[in-house]
């Protein structure tokens, strides 16, 4: 926390003011599960769970209320398939009401210390077994399932040690501070990385089978209202054309009768329905995220669908034709809820919070890049932001309005998750639409990007949507309402940029993305501490440490 | 391309790319601008700006290179490309006879809409995919969907639409003409090549500047685009010599 206050930023931009934090987040949860109980099918052994000993005090005074903590599996939401267990306590529980949780996490929530071993491992083989069956899991299923039987008992003997380590400690914790434990957790989590890959390198493959349909974790499907389908992340249009048709005559079934469907549950698998006008969203998970989660996540696939469209557009369509096909007003635009679902697929901190990110400068520092941007400011000019590694740099806007999160998600994901537009080089000039400042109508963005690494023109051919391509492009973003402004624009953005390299900041922007996000134990030195998630609500900002060394699988907790 | 050494005129044009989604416009101009080649590339969204030079032994052109999105929902942009560029870039798929029409539509449009002078180069894309470019065996369509692509793999020619047809259609209406492939660069610097040496001396002065004020006269000089074959054409066999 204390270094964090080195990020306030001056008035125009956000600013990351620690003091006033409402809500904080530190938390943890680690433990992989054997996420290949999870890519089956056929019906499950109650999911095993292994012990994570995660615990965080919100606040020191929490140390009193941590004898009533119990251990109840919060949501996981984790990279694809990992399965992540969280042990807040009970007096801060939020994620939702335990009502409304799926079954398969009431599943889940038995009291981790009531499964041994051994019955954990007869599940694990119950569920290879199952999985034999289908090629896509097996190879994977048989390499984890072997270091899987000694996490399993580490899993176990680690869980006392932590719990005394945690209570010994219990007055002396920073806020920040988290205890964590199993060094194998590392190991395990190189595993389902592996894993990762393969489920997502599948999500490409035109020879997709029902069975590697059905074995995806977590689809998202979006239809009209009149049936027509229009995206779904998995299987193309013959495969799901069956399921698009079940799924509309459900939910117009309860249409009709007043009482939409909000969303249900069977065996392990959560299904959430989102009806936005005359759109239907469908989110089906096997990863035991909550409804909430879930509902957002919609929520930002519609926002996306907006900012391509625009809302009067969108209810144009529908309203001269109600079987309009959106598949072709939307062309092009698959990649970008793609890459957007597949983010909230691995986690993603921001989507999760609804806050952003920012680069780690000084106050100062940052104070003279919002003066650059602001002097060399032109009339067209609405929005103008600098981004250095998927992470906000700068941000100069109208006094009168802020900044959505979502839009700058969506802005995001358009820019570094998605290959298109950065892979030709040059400069882009993009017709956006951001739903959370005005959906309504087109801005115009301008882009550019500048290499971090070097100043000279590299334009490396990047593979769309790896994680590593984000993390060394600086971005300058110039949003303007005016269609005809680029070239204006573009003489802002070389006035920009020979004014940041003139009083240094690029370097000093350079060097931070290079250096990243510090690990913990930079934070708090010769912390345990693995991973927290942090954000201020007044600034609607989060920041993290870096994930490596640990890798560890991220979990938060809503305010 | 190398840098001109000595002070020769140099001036800048704008070019426009237009042409159904997926044919390879944005793949031409990254052959062209950087000499590489993607495979599966992401389809643009509104549009990309680039800049490359070309050096001609009289002059240099500097060419700004707006590389438009194809997709239906982009076009209305469009006009905003166009409006003012010296020339453009329309191009279809060879694979893909849809496309031709498109392009079509795109030359027309630009006749009636865009500046009396400009210089249209019709370009059919992805030559790899036809057994007349050698190393082709294993091109299966830059985006995968071709259709054509799959159905004659076996004689290894997967084009739809005739050098013939799309020749004619371009002498008709003045146009230049190419065949192309971005993957392989065959005939990617040639095109842009053709290009600065149609753009005709006079409209070269102040690049953007009087390209700027003409825009309100545009509209209504449909006729002018008769006369606009004459000098194109010539202008484009005196540059072929080069």
């Amino acid at each position: 926390m204390t270094l964090h206050g080195e990020n306030n930023a001056p008035k125009q931009s956000l600013h990351t003011n620690s003091s006033d934090s409402t809500a904080t987040i530190t938390q943890k949860g680690d433990t992989g599960g054997p996420h290949e109980a999870q890519e089956e099918r056929p019906p499950l052994p109650p999911r095993p769970s292994l012990l994570g000993v995660g615990e965080r005090p919100a606040t020191p005074l929490s140390a009193a209320k941590r004898p009533a903590l119990q251990s109840k599996p919060t949501t996981a939401l984790s990279s694809v398939d990992i399965q992540t267990l969280s042990f807040p306590d009970g007096s801060r529980g939020t994620f939702s009401t335990p009502a409304s949780r799926s079954v398969s996490e009431a599943g889940q929530r038995r009291p981790a210390g009531t499964s041994t071993p051994s019955s954990r491992k007869a599940s694990n083989n119950g569920s290879e077994f199952d999985d034999s069956a289908s090629l896509i899991s097996y190879a994977p299923t048989l390499r984890a399932n072997g270091d899987l039987a000694s996490l399993l008992d580490e899993g176990l003997n680690a869980q006392s040690p932590a719990w005394k380590l945690l209570s010994s400690q219990a007055d002396t914790v920073n806020p920040f501070e988290m205890i964590d434990y199993e060094d194998n957790a590392l190991l395990n989590f190189d595993h389902e990385f592996d894993e990762i890959e393969g489920v997502d390198s599948k999500g490409g493959n035109e020879e997709e089978v029902l069975l590697q349909w059905k074995a995806k974790l977590k689809h998202y499907l979006i239809l009209s209202s009149a049936g027509k389908p229009i995206y779904s992340r998995h299987g193309d249009q013959n495969l799901i054309n069956g399921y698009i048709g079940i799924i509309q005559t459900i939910i117009s079934f309860y249409q009709d009768v007043k009482d939409p469907l909000m969303g249900f549950t069977a065996g392990d698998t959560r299904f959430v329905v989102s009806i936005e006008g005359p759109l239907y969203f469908v989110a089906i998970s096997r990863l035991g995220e909550s409804d909430t989660q879930l509902r957002i996540q919609l929520e930002a696939l519609y926002m996306q669908i907006l900012s391509t469209l625009t809302l009067p557009t969108l209810t144009q369509l529908f309203t001269n034709r109600p079987n309009t096909d959106l598949r072709r007003p939307l062309e092009g635009t698959e990649t970008l809820l793609s890459s957007l679902a597949d983010t909230f697929t691995k986690g993603s901190a921001s989507a999760l919070l609804s806050a952003l990110e920012c680069l780690k400068v000084r106050k100062s520092q940052r104070h003279t890049i919002n003066n650059t941007l602001l002097k060399a400011k032109t009339e067209k000019l609405l929005y103008g932001l600098i981004v250095a590694g998927g992470r906000l740099v700068s941000v100069i806007r109208p006094k009168r309005h802020s900044l959505h999160p979502s839009d700058l998600q969506l802005i995001f994901n358009m820019l570094f998750e998605a290959g298109s537009v950065k892979a030709g080089g040059g400069e882009n000039w993009i017709p956006v639409c951001l739903p959370g400042f005005n959906n309504r109508g087109y801005l115009y963005m301008y882009v550019s990007f500048i290499n971090a690494h070097d100043g000279g023109e590299s334009s490396h051919e990047r593979p769309p949507s790896t994680g590593g391509s984000r993390e060394d492009e600086i971005a300058i973003l110039l949003i303007s309402a005016d269609k005809e402004s680029f070239y204006e624009l573009k003489q802002m953005r070389d006035d920009v940029v020979t004014e940041l390299q003139k009083n240094g900041s690029m370097d000093i922007i350079k060097a931070a993305v290079r250096q990243g996000r510090p690990s913990t134990t930079d934070i708090v030195p010769g912390t345990q501490l693995r991973h927290f998630l942090y954000k201020s609500r007044a600034n609607v900002q989060f920041m993290m440490p870096s994930f490596s060394p640990h890798f560890s699988s991220l979990l938060a907790r809503r305010r | 391309m190398a840098e001109a050494t000595a002070p020769k005129p140099s001036s800048s044009v704008k070019l426009v790319l237009l042409g159904e989604a997926a044919v390879g416009k944005s793949s031409l101009v990254l052959r062209f601008v950087n000499n590489d080649f993607q495979e599966n590339k992401e389809p643009t969204i509104g549009a990309a700006f680039l800049t490359q030079k070309c050096n001609l032994p009289t002059r240099t052109i500097k060419f700004e290179i707006w590389d438009t999105a194809g997709q239906e929902r982009f076009a209305s942009l469009a006009p905003m490309y166009y409006r003012n560029a010296q020339s453009a870039l329309v191009v279809y798929d060879l694979t893909k006879p849809t496309s031709l029409i498109k392009a079509k539509h795109w030359v027309a449009e630009l006749q009636r809409q865009a500046s009396p002078g400009i210089v249209i180069a019709l370009v059919g894309n992805k030559l790899d995919l036809t057994n007349e470019s050698s190393g082709s065996g294993n091109a299966l369509g830059e985006d995968g969907e071709n259709d054509g692509a799959e159905g004659e793999n076996d004689d290894g020619d997967a084009r739809k639409v005739s050098t013939a047809e799309a020749k004619s259609y371009a002498e008709e209406e003045g146009l230049l003409f190419f065949e192309t492939s971005a993957k392989n660069g065959t005939n990617v610097t040639e095109v842009f090549t053709a290009i600065a040496n149609a753009i005709p001396e006079t409209s070269l002065k102040g690049a953007r500047g009087p390209g700027a004020t003409q825009s309100s006269a545009n509209r209504s000089e449909d006729q002018s685009r008769v006369n606009l074959t004459g000098p194109r054409d010539n202008a484009s066999k005196e540059g072929c010599a080069c």
